[in-house]
């Protein structure tokens, strides 16, 4: 009975290698996966094929084939720039979904997050996702600077690509604030009354300021279209612009900094 | 000594073995060349440097001779040394009568100066790109399980007309909102978080010290962690130690007044 069993199952594990083989043999596969890729047929480790994974690839190209040994060690970056990143996207796909299920509208706003919370599979669990992932970053992207800070990583050549780092900061923070607006319950209400009187202190042009970011004297409907548009398309827009050069600036500025 | 490569010293004596067969074969036309001129003849050292070594010897050997004497001889040496090289052009002459010898082998070590020194590199795949991984997939069960259990607040609809007090700004604002309570809303607002930023942007302009070792910047380190202090500490009193009416309250006693 085992010896039939333990047949039969090695003839599963034949057939599932055959089809395999004849799977990664066909035009269709080699035309996705690209010479060096791991899921090709025949993948050896070797290190030709190690800079092909990396060269071959659009995303894992943003790094370099090889970089220096200290760099790899988590004690020394301690992964916040990567996690940042990381954070950003997990925003953006949970962001997207949020998208199909809110009205900026003074009216609606409030009811779709109560309705996404309560009647959506998963809303509100991808709603508190967005919501800590976002407190999260913040927090990282601070301390990814204080990191660079503390390795004296913003010193020549890299002194440009710290003041993007700061923008990349300021954004954050924007693009932080103006989520904060859209549930539209008092809790953002208020927070957000709160930071634009604070801006509405600019001088000189302190009330004009405030009037653009409102969309009026007080906050409202015109308000929460303003911020939403801000908040899903212009600031993403921006801040990938710049993270975009900021990425491509640490591997032009020679890679990453250190060893102390 | 200098050590002279395989290849090198093998071709050398090719050449070697190939010129004393030449000069064999050399050797019947050549017989009737004058007794005293076989080292001349053998020579491939250009007739007109020859000429003006001949001139030079004879000038210096009749130091006290008359001029016209030493001149005369040296015209003399001058045609016979003509006629002799070019009676006798050596086999395996290049073009216009010259040839290359191996004088000797430089090792590039003694002439170049290497600056750059070799960097201890590891490949990207699969030594960074797994720690990244395993950094993304840590962060995102953090999040993930972190959202399972906490929910992102939701309070009731916004409603102008009905102020909650106290009125606090998102978490990274209540820095400056705490110092609202300092300062006129103008420094406080705008100017100090303004001046701040762009003192942070234009840090790596300002410290000139080109040094990354921690023991060299304790200056630049010490500024750096009060401001990350500050920032911290004014951020946690406006979090937690503030209560209605922005009055100082301890979270123990009074109970929290912060949402996330």
């Amino acid at each position: 009975m085992a010896k039939t069993m333990q047949n039969k199952g090695g003839g599963i594990s034949d057939k599932l290698g055959a089809t395999t083989d004849k799977m990664q043999a066909s035009q269709a596969w080699n035309s996705i996966f690209r010479p060096g890729s791991i899921f090709r047929k025949g993948y050896t480790d070797s290190p030709r094929n190690r800079s092909y994974v990396i060269m071959n690839s659009v995303l894992y190209h943003l790094h370099p084939v090889k970089v220096k040994r200290h760099a790899v060690k988590v004690s020394y970056t301690l992964c916040f720039g990567g996690l940042s990143f990381f954070l950003f996207i997990l925003l953006t796909v949970t962001g997207i979904f949020l998208m199909f299920f809110y009205r900026p509208t003074a009216a609606q706003a409030w009811n779709d997050i109560y309705t996404l919370q309560t009647s959506v599979t998963f809303g509100l669990l991808v709603r508190n996702m967005h919501r800590w992932a976002a407190h999260l970053m913040v927090l990282s992207v601070f301390l990814h600077m204080a990191r660079v800070f503390y390795h004296g990583a913003y010193k020549p050549p890299r002194e440009f690509n710290w003041v993007i780092g700061i923008v990349l900061l300021l954004l954050t923070l924007l693009l932080s604030f103006t989520g904060y607006l859209l549930p539209w319950d008092q809790l953002a209400l208020w927070a957000v009354t709160v930071g634009t009187n604070m801006m509405g202190y600019t001088p000189v042009f302190g009330n004009q300021v405030r009037f653009v970011l409102l969309g009026g004297a007080e906050i409202g409907t015109d308000t929460l279209l303003r911020w939403y548009v801000l908040h899903v398309l212009m600031l993403p827009f921006v801040i990938v612009i710049f993270m975009a050069v900021h990425f491509w600036r640490v591997r032009k500025d020679g890679g990453i900094s250190g060893p102390l | 000594m200098t050590e002279i490569p395989e290849h090198l010293r093998k071709r050398a004596e090719e050449a070697r073995a190939k010129a004393a067969a030449a000069k064999a074969d050399d050797a019947a036309p050549a017989a009737d060349a004058p007794a005293g001129e076989p080292s001349a003849a053998e020579s491939k050292i250009p007739a007109h440097l020859l000429e003006r070594a001949k001139a030079a010897r004879t000038k210096a050997a009749g130091g006290e001779t008359s001029s016209e004497g030493s001149s005369g001889g040296a015209v003399a040496t001058a045609t016979t040394g003509g006629a002799v090289a070019t009676a006798t052009l050596p086999v395996a002459a290049g073009p216009g009568g010259h040839t290359q010898r191996l004088l000797t082998v430089v090792k590039s070590g003694s002439i170049q100066d290497v600056k750059a020194t070799p960097q201890d590199k590891v490949h990207v795949w699969p030594h960074l790109l797994s720690i990244e991984f395993v950094a993304a997939l840590a962060c995102l069960a953090f999040v993930l399980i972190f959202s399972i259990f906490v929910n992102a607040p939701l309070l009731e609809l916004a409603n102008i007309n009905k102020t909650p007090n106290p009125s606090k700004a998102p978490w990274y604002f209540l820095g400056l909102q705490e110092m609202l309570s300092m300062f006129d809303p103008m420094v406080a607002g705008v100017l100090l978080p303004g001046i701040g930023l762009g003192a942070l942007a234009c840090a790596p302009y300002i410290d000139k010290n080109p040094s990354t070792k921690p023991e060299d910047r304790k200056f630049a380190i010490s500024l750096f962690t009060i401001f990350v202090m500050a920032c911290a500490t004014l951020t946690i009193i406006g979090s937690f130690f503030r209560g209605p009416g922005q009055l100082f309250v301890f979270p123990w006693a009074s109970g929290l007044f912060f949402e996330l």
